[in-house]
């Protein structure tokens, strides 16, 4: 068994990286690339905290393999700020203080931009059923959806100014 | 995680070949939200993935002209339901593929990998045999189909042979002044393994107020979901009423069978069983009479 060649796009630029054919996107980011902003929560699919966007899905990178992401356009926490500029929503999460330990946050923030990113309307309803695969265990997620509707509101208004 | 090797094969022919040469040990990886899993906890001893994404005819969603539906054994659930066309015409299908695991899971779980994962309490199963769905199998020999009530065998357990894989289910046309539902318990709001469900297909009459026929399925009652004929027989001919709604009920629950586990008790899930299939036969009505 021999370890894989994977190019995919991530955050913006071409990577390329070796696999092992049995190892996790997760582990992938983290090990291969060095990419530590995803997190390993669960490890089962439950908790959210490995989010990324994989081809325009949400996906948990521990329940995808590595060498999948071949061809893949890939997003990470790290590709969520824009140069020098916290995105709306990382800086609506310190503005907010929704965390804590910050275990869940990458997963959290990359979960609510996939959502606003397809619907910048979302409201605290759909917003709170869109993120019931992301579990916190600290804060409670009130104020995890205070600061997604407030960086919605950002992001609205920053899309109305345009 | 133990060390498997990955391949993605392109045509169906391939796959079956490489799944007869390496016999038990090698596996379809469509979704990966169950096997990914047990794979890296131990529980299923994985010396090969032949992933099948990279397979038209496996991630293909297709509404055919006579309104009968194609699914791809991998094609997502996420695909499914985003398909405006697809859950108009099979809301119950949405029902089950929206609920399964969150967002996270939707993006990668199919309808294949949750009957082929055979787990008695699987969200999507009660509803593929409500719908009356077919199951695709291609295997060394050739292609079979297989009713999807037929296709469980036990827990984790299928009628899949050494080499064989589901290449799609295939769904009839919904006939006129039909409709179809599926519920499950969970004891919070999402993101739960059901300690019961239910899906009820029905037919009406054209004046929607007699039941023409009905197929009734239940599941995390039972060693695999269970298609109810009699749950189906007790509302056929039968006027649409609270009274022959709950002789499909009670005919469901006569063949429940479940266990008392972390997530329900015995008489719990038999209380269950009547209270969802009666809910999925209304909501059904309600569907069928748009």
């Amino acid at each position: 068994m021999s370890k894989r060649i994977v190019s995919a796009n991530i955050n913006g630029e071409t990577a390329e990286f070796l696999v092992e054919p049995y190892e996790t996107l997760l582990e992938s980011l983290r090990h291969e690339l060095g990419m530590m902003g995803t997190k390993e929560g669960c490890g089962n699919g439950n908790c959210g905290a490995c989010n990324v966007i994989m081809n325009g899905s949400l996906v948990n990178s521990c329940c995808v393999l590595g060498v999948e992401a071949n061809g893949a356009t890939i997003t990470t926490i790290e590709g969520v700020a824009q140069a020098d500029h916290l995105h709306p929503l990382q800086q609506s999460f310190l503005e907010n203080a929704a965390l804590q330990c910050g275990i869940c946050t990458p997963g959290f923030i990359v979960a609510a931009k996939a959502l606003l990113d397809a619907e910048p309307d979302a409201d605290e309803a759909r917003m709170r059923h869109y993120l019931a695969g992301n579990l916190c265990r600290c804060t409670g997620y009130d104020k995890i959806i205070r600061a997604v509707l407030d960086a919605r509101d950002v992001m609205r208004q920053a899309t109305g100014a345009r | 995680m133990q060390a498997f090797d990955y391949i993605a094969p392109s045509t169906v022919q391939e796959a079956v070949a490489l799944l007869a040469k390496h016999g038990a040990g090698a596996r379809v990886l469509a979704g990966g939200t169950d096997l990914i899993i047990q794979a890296r906890e131990g529980r299923r001893d994985v010396a090969l993935m032949v992933d099948v994404k990279g397979i038209a005819e496996v991630t293909v969603l297709s509404l055919a002209s006579d309104g009968s539906l194609r699914v791809g054994a991998a094609t997502s659930c996420a695909t499914i339901y985003q398909n405006a066309e697809v859950a108009k015409r099979f809301p119950a299908l949405v029902d089950s593929a929206a609920l399964i695991g969150g967002i996270q899971i939707q993006s990668r779980a199919s309808l294949g990998g949750n009957l082929c994962n055979s787990g008695p309490a699987g969200d999507t199963i009660p509803t593929l045999i409500a719908l009356s769905a077919t199951c695709e199998i291609a295997g060394p020999a050739g292609t079979r189909t297989v009713a999807v009530e037929d296709f469980c065998t036990g827990p984790g357990r299928n009628v899949l042979q050494n080499g064989e894989m589901l290449v799609a289910l295939t769904f009839p046309a919904p006939a006129s002044h039909s409709g179809a539902a599926f519920e499950r318990f969970i004891p919070r709001n999402e993101m739960d393994i059901a300690v019961a469900n239910a899906a009820a297909n029905v037919t009406l009459s054209a004046d929607g107020g007699t039941f023409q026929s009905a197929r009734i399925a239940i599941g995390a009652v039972a060693p695999t979901p269970l298609y109810v004929a009699a749950a189906g027989a007790a509302l056929a001919g039968q006027s649409v009423s609270d009274a022959t709604i709950a002789k499909a009920c009670a005919a469901a629950q006569e063949a429940a069978i479940p266990i008392t586990d972390m997530r329900g008790s015995i008489d719990q899930r038999k209380h269950l069983v009547g209270v969802l299939v009666r809910r999925t036969i209304n909501k059904a009505v309600e569907r069928a009479r748009g």
